[in-house]
């Protein structure tokens, strides 16, 4: 056990990974030589030579409808995009064939593919470096999505998803590829689609995922010295959600915020509410209120700080379901 | 380059030997002949029940390869059964040549699945609806066969490639281009072949380019190569030379078959709005199977009771389509949400029990 940072704990799980099944192969834009613009990947060219790490040309279509094809030849391939905006030239291939074919297949087939995205903001960064797609994936059936929000969570996942036999989006918050904490590497982990409770709680449920995770924890200890005693839900895995976690949790503390750095309509957050309204109705005290980007592009970074869920906002929104 | 077509086999029959790059391509032997000639009249019949059903209301829709039958026996007959192979969504020759049941191509159009066969079994992938998209799944897959040391080795027990087929529509595609760049800078083991039978639909070639689909190769730095579509000795010598390279590790080629699809895109679709029936007679003049029957009968390599034997065959498998395609089962209702994911989600489970029930009052109100 000692303190790492995220980006080096996911370094940590892919050679794991690769060490443990040599038909791993990552592929991706920059990952071998230079070790990925995040270095995630760093070194592990070196180790595993070029036929497993591979540096691909531009094009993220590529990079996923390659992967499927190597997928149905027998290997389970680690995508890397290189930015979240990126991906999108990746959407037919993700949506249209990745998501698809063990449909298509009548179940003969899958495709173990895992695509890894840096999302979100908060780094002061140029458009398309800030986005927070999650809701298109968590939307297309035969997907899975998680989003770790620690060290030892992305290790641990980065390590299930190359084992999962379905597809999964890995969602890495580049916000919090530098936060360090503690890692074990032989760790049990826990089950990929399991929320965890990180902090327990009587009066409030503070759902959130990825780089708000510490914004929910910072939440929790404010109300707690206003007296009020807040739940922290990590919700881990996009899709599927476990709403057994949240209703248990809501069905105790009768209020619920769900806070996301992605745009609010549509998003993961109205999911969530729609759920718990539908299976928790009479156990709530107060609407379910959502704190999230705004509906608008992502802005320009002068104007994200204020932009983004923050403490203040998601403070302002526990208030609120208090006001009932 | 030449735009002139390798081409073997003439309309009216006469077989010229030509060498290609890895030797004389023929002579071929009488029973090569009738074999490849067989699958071409198979190929059709099928095509043709699948029209006929199609009208009859069996099938939502068929997309014909009416003249493309040369194209695809020629390549589909090139790989060997430990090759692979990416189709369309029209390569119902292509399949009857990796042996795919028949009846279970009609499935798809029958709408009792989105697949229809184990793509792994006879290393024919499912078919691919999203123009251009099974491109780079060939390309992975070639990157696959490269990681198994399964190229250049020598040896012909173990050497192997994929063979990918495409259109003129898919060369516009983006992926397509794509597919051509890692092909060519990984130097895979894998043949593009394309059937230009020059209609994406309503678009003809010069609204995807203005030069030949096998010029395009030389772009990427890859050969590419043109062969009459409608001859199936030139396709099946010029995917044989092309697979071998690509076996033997020397990369990519870009096989372009021109042919002429003689039915509209689809049975939805009408042709009439946008091409004319004299183009359409010219191609019919050029026939595949009427070519390669006048050889066989001027060679001497079939006589009238090798061909009555084969409509009996022909027949019987239009039969086989026509009962098989009536008894292909409904999917069960359960089956989407069981094969969406490896293990069936809770929140999906909680959606499988709604719709069962759902169906299930259904069938009681029918009561």
């Amino acid at each position: 056990m000692s303190p790492t940072a995220m980006a080096h704990a996911l370094n940590a799980g892919l050679r794991r990974a690769m060490e443990d099944d040599d038909r791993v192969v990552l592929i991706g834009e920059d990952i071998g030589r230079l070790g990925g613009v995040f270095r995630v990947t760093d070194g592990l060219q070196k180790d595993f030579g070029d036929l497993r790490v591979v540096d691909s040309p531009l094009g993220e279509a590529g990079i996923v409808g390659s992967a499927i094809g190597l997928a149905m030849a027998g290997y389970r391939p680690v995508c890397e995009i290189q930015f979240d905006g990126f991906v999108f030239p990746a959407m037919n291939q993700i949506v249209t064939q990745l998501a698809k074919y063990r449909h298509r297949a009548e179940g003969r087939a899958s495709l173990p593919v895992v695509v890894r995205i840096p999302v979100g903001g908060g780094i002061g960064a140029i458009e398309h470096h800030s986005e927070s797609p999650e809701a298109y994936f968590a939307h297309t059936a035969g997907l899975k999505v998680v989003c770790p929000s620690s060290p030892q969570d992305a290790y641990d996942l980065v390590r299930q998803a190359v084992r999962s036999d379905d597809p999964v989006v890995f969602l890495e918050p580049k916000r919090s590829y530098w936060r360090k904490g503690e890692l074990d590497l032989d760790a049990v982990p826990a089950p990929v689609e399991r929320a965890r409770v990180l902090r327990a709680g009587d009066d409030v449920t503070v759902v959130t995922y990825g780089a708000l995770v510490p914004v929910a924890l910072e939440v929790a200890r404010i109300c707690a010295e206003e007296g009020r005693s807040a739940e922290v839900i990590d919700l881990r895995c996009l899709s599927p959600i476990d709403d057994a976690t949240i209703l248990d949790s809501v069905r105790r503390t009768g209020r619920l915020v769900v806070a996301h750095e992605a745009s609010r309509t549509a998003g993961l957050g109205a999911e969530i509410a729609a759920r718990v309204q539908d299976r928790a109705f009479y156990s709530l005290e107060a609407p379910v209120q959502r704190v999230t980007g705004y509906d608008t592009p992502y802005p320009p970074s002068r104007l994200e700080e204020d932009w983004l869920p923050g403490v203040d906002r998601v403070l302002d929104a526990v208030d609120r379901t208090f006001e009932h | 380059m030449s735009t002139e077509p390798l081409s073997l086999l003439a309309p009216d029959g006469t077989f010229t030997a030509h060498a290609g790059p890895a030797g004389p391509a023929g002579p071929f032997g009488p029973a090569e002949l009738r074999a490849l000639h067989r699958d071409m009249v198979m190929t059709r019949r099928i095509d043709t029940e699948a029209i006929a059903l199609q009208r009859q209301g069996e099938l939502g829709l068929w997309p014909s390869l009416l003249g493309q039958e040369a194209a695809q026996v020629g390549a589909g007959r090139a790989a060997t059964p430990r090759d692979v192979v990416f189709p369309t969504y029209r390569e119902h020759g292509v399949a009857w040549c990796r042996d795919v049941d028949p009846v279970s191509l009609l499935g798809l159009f029958r709408g009792t699945t989105l697949g229809g066969w184990d793509p792994a079994s006879n290393n024919f992938q499912l078919y691919t609806l999203v123009i251009g998209a099974q491109t780079l799944h060939a390309v992975g897959y070639a990157m696959g066969i490269v990681r198994d040391g399964d190229v250049g080795t020598g040896d012909p027990g173990r050497d192997r490639a994929v063979l990918v087929f495409l259109g003129d529509g898919s060369l516009s595609e983006g992926e397509t281009n794509e597919a051509f760049v890692w092909a060519a800078a990984q130097s895979l083991p894998i043949v593009f072949f394309c059937q230009n039978n020059q209609w994406a639909i309503s678009s003809p070639y010069s609204v995807q380019s203005r030069v030949p689909v096998a010029q395009r190769a030389q772009g990427f730095g890859f050969p590419g190569v043109r062969v009459d579509g409608n001859d199936v000795l030139a396709c099946l010598s010029a995917t044989r030379d092309a697979l071998d390279s690509a076996r033997a590790g020397n990369g990519p080629t870009l096989i372009e078959a021109f042919t002429y699809c003689r039915n509209p895109h689809t049975t939805s679709d009408d042709d009439g709005r946008y091409r004319s029936g004299s183009e359409n007679d010219a191609w019919a003049a050029r026939d595949p199977i009427e070519r390669l029957r006048r050889h066989l009968v001027s060679s001497g390599a079939a006589d009238a009771a090798h061909f009555a034997k084969l409509e009996a065959q022909e027949r019987a498998l239009g039969e086989r389509l026509r009962t098989g395609c009536r008894a292909l089962p409904d999917p069960p209702p359960d089956s989407s949400f069981r094969n969406t994911y490896v293990d069936l989600p809770a929140e999906l489970a909680g959606q499988l029990s709604e719709h069962t029930e759902f169906v299930a009052a259904g069938q009681e109100d029918a009561r």
